[in-house]
């Protein structure tokens, strides 16, 4: 099996499996004042120093959380109390469905958030805003109709289905223009890309430990030093400085740490290579104009279903997707196309996403495979229109 | 006298606060190992194989918890453990009455009841629900009478926790729930400290919403469950939303390595419940048989036959817990809930059962568990019996690695 899936998840790298299975046999809760109590807590401990200074930011401004869904709804819950909350057309549903009536900031044609509708939103409100998105549908105006309060804007850094990179650092500056807070979804970035909280200007930054070669179970919060002090979604016990309750899951926090420490690999290469063969058989890159993550590309094969040639690939031993994994089954098209004014392509696009791991083999089964799928799909496509 | 001499160092430290967490059981690490490598699809992507190995993975874990519980597979919701379990029964379950339109406002719960729950139950009171907390006896358990008198006015919810994380007393859930649902009200137990120490049949118990943690069982941290009845279906609103996992209720990529460990450590619990609970019993009966020759004085918090096997729940009759522990580092055991550990306030659940703040302050917390040996026990009672009588502390060496 060729796994091209990274975006879903990435294979766990070999020095984030080690600490996990030595954090295993270590049987202490951090909170126990004994010495098996203590190991355990320096565990997560140095796990937190070393993830806030990989993420530019403060050991004690780093909140475990059990995933970036969490983490992204903790964020959401903290910052957006009695805020406006904008949320770029092409979030993740982690963060589309922790503000579901927020205002959508459009994108452009490669997916990239419109910074002048941006400022738009944040100097006037929405009550004023006519709705400049050109490709992502009227933009929803929710709550109620005129906010004259500051607001809250979660981007992500780089997008899960295309790999499109958001311009957050001057995205940042407007907000702070404004006084807004900018929460940024780091996930599918972390671990591909440097990414630093400082440096980028926003207030708070997502992360998941298993998008970035670590365990699943674990991810973070990491927040600006000027948040002081956040509600919690999960309470009790007072874990995480009363941010969030819970025994924190040590061997996943110990894994996520100790792949979050290692460089991003060099993908590039072996991406454009798949493009070329997609697209001398016929197929479309989405989002292909934008800087983007260097392991990903958004491929639409016009007339063909998403999910036929998922499967067909599958059955050739690829592993790919129809978009986020989270929906995978759902029949649906997917929001970021859409968004991007892609039209019916929406329907037809899959994400390949390589792996740290990822090999010139895996490349050349991609190049035998997706011809052979695109001809066949389409042949059954001209036969059932005849 | 013997007893009171310094006993023989052990090897490595002797954990004895299996209340606190538990060793990760060996047999359950094994089978969590190929997830660790060979096997990484992320089990919501079910358009390729490698994704919908590890989701036939986690369906298999599930049917193990739920055939601990005596639940139905789709009743098992994944979490990342008991707390936000108990975040999502209580805060969900209210939260959605309030949407529906019920005119209940009341959740009741018990003083002794774990920090999550309670501060779950006072969150909801900023959202206009009113919390009761009840008092229990000195033996640690709830009045079945004293819950039926807060349920004359119509509740909304009843949380009554299975078995008492400080003092192992085990509540007559049974009873608790059928009053509950006489009087119209959701029953939830959080039964973190439950699960794979005592039976449970949450059909027989009609039991709405139960609560479970993967580290209390001899599983990975990081894991958990929420049983949510289907028939009639308990409906709740999640704590947060994303890619509908968990059929809504608990979003985010499931975490399959962990999800499968707390999967074997039911199915391993299930195995060997009643054969563990006789060992561990014996082993208690053994530690404190020892203790008590040492010191006659000390005395046992809570009932003694409403308790799991494994916890004592000790006052010593004049040193301090914390001076006790201090005096034998050797020896893993706890003032109370791990998650108060560094705090200096006396137990609220030994206050709750009538003790004054300076009994709480001389009682300690023991867990013994799965690894416990008869040595570690024997062990536990010399030292501590020592350390109480004011005798020196073996001196420290470096440990040996475990």
């Amino acid at each position: 099996m060729h796994y091209l899936d990274a975006n879903a998840t990435e294979p766990l790298r070999p020095a984030a499996r080690a600490a996990v299975l030595a954090a295993l046999e270590l049987t202490g809760n951090p909170s126990s004042v004994h010495g098996a109590g203590r190991a355990a807590r320096r565990v997560v401990e140095d796990a937190r120093t070393a993830l806030a200074a990989r993420f530019g930011g403060r050991p004690e401004d780093l909140v475990f959380t059990s995933g970036a869904t969490e983490a992204n709804a903790l964020a959401i819950h903290a910052l957006g109390a009695g805020r406006l909350v904008i949320v770029g057309a092409t979030e993740h549903d982690a963060v589309r469905a922790a503000a579901p009536d927020a205002t959508v900031l459009p994108v452009d044609r490669q997916g990239v958030a419109e910074l002048d509708a941006l400022a738009e939103l944040l100097a006037d409100g929405p009550a004023q805003h006519g709705g400049s998105a050109k490709h992502g549908g009227p933009a929803k105006h929710g709550g109620p109709a005129k906010h004259g309060g500051p607001a809250l804007v979660c981007l992500m850094l780089a997008n899960n289905e295309t790999g499109t990179l958001q311009p957050i650092a001057e995205a940042a500056s407007l907000c702070r223009r404004h006084g807004a807070l900018l929460h940024v979804d780091a996930v599918q970035a972390a671990g591909r890309i440097p990414v630093d909280l400082a440096a980028l200007g926003a207030d708070s930054l997502a992360l998941s430990s298993h998008k970035l070669g670590g365990p699943m179970g674990a991810g973070a919060l990491l927040l600006a030093p000027k948040i002081a002090a956040i509600g919690a979604l999960i309470r009790g016990g007072g874990q995480e400085r009363g941010r969030r309750g819970g025994t924190p899951a040590v061997p996943a926090i110990a894994g996520f740490a100790a792949a979050a420490a290692i460089d991003p690999p060099k993908l590039a290469a072996l991406r454009d290579a798949i493009e070329c063969f997609a697209l001398a058989a016929g197929g479309v890159v989405c989002g292909g104009g934008a800087p983007r993550l260097a392991n990903t590309t958004c491929l639409a094969l016009p007339g063909v279903r998403a999910d036929a040639q998922v499967i067909a690939l599958d059955l050739d031993g690829i592993a790919v997707s129809a978009g986020a994994a989270c929906s995978s089954g759902k029949v649906s098209s997917s929001h970021v196309l859409a968004a991007m004014g892609l039209g019916a392509l929406a329907g037809e696009a899959i994400r390949v996403s390589l792996p740290w791991n990822a090999t010139e083999a895996d490349v050349a089964a991609f190049a035998n495979a997706y011809p052979r799928m695109a001809a066949r799909l389409r042949e059954a496509l001209a036969s059932r229109a005849a | 006298m013997s007893t009171t001499a310094p006993p023989p160092r052990p090897n490595r430290p002797v954990y004895l606060d299996n209340q606190a967490t538990t060793r990760c059981d060996p047999r359950v690490l094994a089978v969590m190992l190929p997830w660790f490598s060979e096997h990484y699809g992320n089990p919501h992507s079910v358009e390729h194989v490698m994704g919908t190995a590890a989701e036939a993975a986690v369906e298999e874990a599930r049917a193990h918890v739920a055939a601990l519980l005596g639940a139905d597979v789709r009743e098992v919701v994944f979490t990342s453990g008991a707390t936000e379990s108990n975040n999502i029964a209580i805060k969900g379950a209210a939260r959605h009455a309030l949407r529906s339109g019920s005119d209940r406002r009341r959740v009741v719960t018990v003083a002794t009841e774990h920090k999550c729950v309670l501060e779950s139950v006072i969150d909801l009171k900023e959202e206009g629900f009113e919390p009761v907390f009840l008092p229990v006896r000195p033996d640690g358990l709830l009045d079945p009478e004293v819950l039926r008198d807060a349920l004359t006015v119509p509740t909304l919810l009843v949380s009554v926790m299975m078995v008492n994380n400080e003092t192992g007393v085990v509540q007559d859930i049974f009873t608790h729930a059928a009053i509950a649902k006489q009087a119209g009200a959701l029953f939830h137990t959080d039964a973190a400290q439950g699960v794979g120490k005592v039976p449970i049949d949450v059909t027989a118990a009609k039991i709405d919403l139960l609560s479970l943690s993967g580290h209390k069982l001899y599983g990975p941290k990081g894991v958990g469950a929420l049983y949510v009845r289907r028939r009639p279906r308990v409906r709740l609103v999640p704590l947060f939303s994303g890619g509908g996992q968990e059929r809504g209720l608990r979003s985010g990529t499931l975490p399959a390595p962990l999800v499968i460990g707390l999967g074997e450590a039911c199915r391993l619990a299930q195995a060997e419940m009643a054969e563990e609970a006789t060992r561990i019993a014996a082993l208690r009966a053994r530690l404190l048989d020892r203790l008590r020759a040492a010191l006659p004085e000390v005395r046992v918090n809570a009932s003694m036959d409403a308790r799991i096997a494994g916890n004592l729940n000790l006052t010593f009759p004049a040193v301090t817990a914390a001076e006790l522990m201090a005096r034998v580092p050797d020896l893993c055991v706890s003032t109370g809930s791990a998650c108060s550990s560094a705090e200096i306030e006396p137990s609220y659940v030994l206050s709750a059962l009538g003790l004054s703040p300076d009994a709480a302050a001389r009682s300690l917390r023991i867990g013994i568990g799965r690894f416990t040996s008869a040595a570690d026990v024997d062990f536990a009672a010399a030292a501590l019996a020592a350390a109480h009588a004011g005798m020196p502390t073996p001196a420290v060496e470096p440990l040996a690695k475990a």
